[in-house]
């Protein structure tokens, strides 16, 4: 046993046939799992020049081999596809239990193939897997479909599934598990929903071994007792306590909190939408994933309106999107937009993004009363965020504009400037003119804007591991290429990224080495996570990408921003960009050397384009 | 001179949320932290009108200056 099962389901929905086939062994060597190599089977498997919606593009969810071990926070799983919002690689990665249940039940992943003509649902037992009838679900809410699930199967089996928005295919859908877990962002869900694909539902009885137990435990403990003792991750630290909402007055601040579709990065009242808030007014109780120390998922209370209830708490990311960004002060409000985001299977960045895109569109005069109905989007309109959430998920009146993403949305008015997207996916949460490492990190994603490819506000906002300028473009690219390198590894192995907070390198080489037994260097493992960036970026780039793709917004070129530390500036990108290029070895038109190819042991496309 | 403190997280416990002091010319932030009895340990992030600072650091009249606790996220 070194981790992974070895063992991988391929549905084929068109005709229905299942098969269990052996993992391919030495790509799990190269790519370890998850991301990397859910990523490296979509790239043999598929064209990148795909209708991202079309039968042909696969969905691929994968564990890591740490996923389901005794390891901190081994409780993730990426789900894999060609991504509808962005056209790039989708590489979206939740938590929670579902991922770990997938490996007790003695697989590494599946891979989803085709298109099924009416709605269907996976059900796994251990060795009994079969494509049942969904029609029933069809049109269910994640919290409905993850009941009836339940009760007609195994109770205490894990579900996976889309809400109504996956089925309409919003172009930003979420694969939700457990009920309020989500593989969130660039739209996977609408991946799931073009295939009539509503669940996998999955109950395992098998453990996960690892190669070297002796190792494995000592590496393991020690991690645990540097999460435990960690101001930021450990026990009474400050995820535990506020949850990633305690970012919110940290970068309202530092004048780095977008505010009203980035027209400002302050926001008046960040307070009453900060993790403090959330805390004192909502907070019932935390809520942790599998094997995870830590806890930061909030327990809420609804207290009053059709939501009534206790539900999922908002991440900050989320918080923020239908808060400052959006202009709205009540955090009520913000937990319900949230909570229809859940429960209708939508990714809240982008939701919370596109309202506030849409609000500086009717301010402008650029979209009308007409156009919505017959109602005004003003910022600050608290009941406008959860109302206009439900009717995109629903894809009702001007909801189905929105549910294309602000890019496409604005681009239908003719002002793609106003959509605060990269590679037309939302940035979040950040200010890329007063944290200009961000400013690369968002430009270079390999999924467009997103801030957990090489997250460099943890050096140049919070100091963790060291403390660097945010206003300084010298050295950002370097520093991020290792964070982009090092998240890509942990994404794969596939732990949380919040054991960053307290691990380093080092930790987390030496749990995965004992869990694999496969001999490699710290540094060797660090490669496995540029071998991945790069996979993903050929990918991109023979989906058509090249470096004119790899930019920001106008409004973070052009407008500098008008307070704060920041005052005046711009993101200084083209700086930045052309020595990042050196760095990852990649020519002037950021494409790969052959060089650096052969170097990282990527091996030449095997072109397998399925036919269906 | 005349500064506002702002205390964010775990130092609001039994403190308060924002205050104005009256200092002398000179005062540095560590002064600061020992009227309000936080300790350096304790101590994350330090801005003064935004900016980071050093514990260390004079501050000057109308400053914001911001006390967090060691605090993460994304």
């Amino acid at each position: 046993m070194n981790g992974w099962t070895e063992k991988l389901i391929r549905v084929n929905l068109c005709d229905g046939k299942i098969s269990v086939e052996k993992l391919n062994m030495d790509d799990a060597k190269l790519y370890i799992g998850g991301r990397g190599l859910g990523s490296k089977y979509l790239y043999d498997e598929i064209d990148p020049e795909i209708d991202p919606l079309s039968p042909k593009n696969k969905l691929i969810f994968m564990t890591g081999p740490m996923t389901g071990t005794y390891a901190s926070c081994a409780g993730r799983f990426n789900v894999v596809a060609k991504a509808p919002l962005t056209g790039t690689i989708g590489a979206a990665n939740s938590g929670g239990h579902f991922g770990p249940e997938l490996k007790f039940a003695g697989y590494d992943g599946i891979i989803f193939e085709g298109k099924s003509d009416a709605p269907v649902y996976l059900h796994i037992n251990d060795d009994t897997i079969e494509l049942k009838k969904a029609d029933h679900l069809w049109g269910k809410t994640v919290m409905e479909t993850t009941d009836i699930l339940l009760q007609e199967n195994e109770e205490d089996a894990r579900v996976a599934c889309i809400g109504p928005a996956g089925e309409k295919q919003v172009l930003f859908a979420t694969v939700m598990n457990d009920k309020d877990r989500a593989a969130g962002r660039s739209g996977i869900g609408a991946v799931m929903g073009s295939k009539n694909l509503k669940a996998v539902i999955v109950k395992g009885t098998k453990g996960v071994g690892v190669s070297n137990k002796p190792d494995f435990m000592k590496a393991t403990l020690d991690s645990r007792e540097k999460i435990l003792v960690n101001p930021v991750a450990g026990k009474g630290g400050g995820l535990a306590t506020y949850g990633t909402q305690v970012l919110v007055n940290i970068l309202n601040e530092t004048h780095a909190l977008p505010t009203n579709n980035w027209q400002t990065s302050r926001f008046e009242d960040a307070d009453k939408i900060s993790g403090e808030y959330l805390k004192e007014h909502y907070l019932i109780r935390n809520k942790a994933c599998f094997a995870c120390p830590i806890g930061c998922g909030r327990v809420i209370k609804i207290p009053d309106g059709k939501y009534k209830g206790i539900v999922a708490g908002p991440e900050y990311e989320a918080g923020w999107s239908f808060g400052a960004s959006s202009g709205v002060n009540d955090m009520n409000a913000i937990d319900k937009a949230n909570h229809v985001c859940n429960m209708l299977g939508m990714d809240p960045i982008t939701m919370g993004a596109t309202i506030a895109c849409a609000m500086e569109l009717y301010e402008k005069g650029i979209i009308t009363k007409d156009d919505l109905g017959g109602k005004e989007l003003v910022f600050g309109d608290a009941e406008g965020i959860i109302e206009w959430a439900e009717r995109t998920g629903y894809r009702d009146g001007f909801g189905d504009i929105m549910a294309l993403g602000s890019y496409r949305m604005a681009e239908k008015f003719g002002h793609p400037e106003y959509s605060m997207s990269v590679k037309k996916q939302e940035m979040p949460a950040y200010d890329g003119r007063a944290i200009q490492g961000m400013a690369l990190e968002y430009a270079t994603s390999n999924r467009g804007g997103c801030h957990v490819r090489g997250y460099l506000t943890s050096p140049e906002v919070l100091g963790i591991p060291i403390k660097t300028d945010p206003l300084e473009t010298e050295g950002k690219a370097a520093l991020l290429k290792l964070f982009q390198d090092l998240t890509a590894m942990i994404d794969s192995s596939d732990i949380c990224l919040f054991t960053t907070f307290a691990l380093g390198l080092p930790e987390i080489a030496a749990m995965l080495r004992s869990t694999i037994g496969v001999d490699m260097t710290d540094e060797e493992v660090l490669m496995a996570g540029e071998r991945i960036w790069n996979l993903e970026r050929l990918f991109n780039l023979e989906a058509g990408f090249t470096r004119n793709d790899d930019t920001l917004p106008p409004r973070l070129l052009l407008e500098p921003l008008t307070s704060g530390p920041a005052k005046g500036r711009v993101a200084d990108l083209d700086v930045m960009l052309d020595e990042y290029y050196k760095l990852r070895g990649w020519d002037e038109y950021g494409i790969p050397t052959d060089e650096k190819v052969n170097e990282l042991s990527i091996s030449v496309k095997a072109v397998a384009e399925a036919d269906f | 001179m005349d500064i506002e403190v702002r205390l964010f997280a775990s130092f609001r416990d039994n403190r308060w949320k924002s205050k104005h002091l009256i200092i002398n010319k000179g005062t540095t932030i560590r002064k600061i932290i020992e009227q309000i009895y936080i300790n350096e340990k304790d101590l994350g992030i330090v801005l003064i009108n935004g900016r980071h600072s050093n514990i260390d650091s004079v501050l000057e009249n109308n400053d914001i200056l911001a006390l967090f606790p060691p605090v993460g996220g994304g």
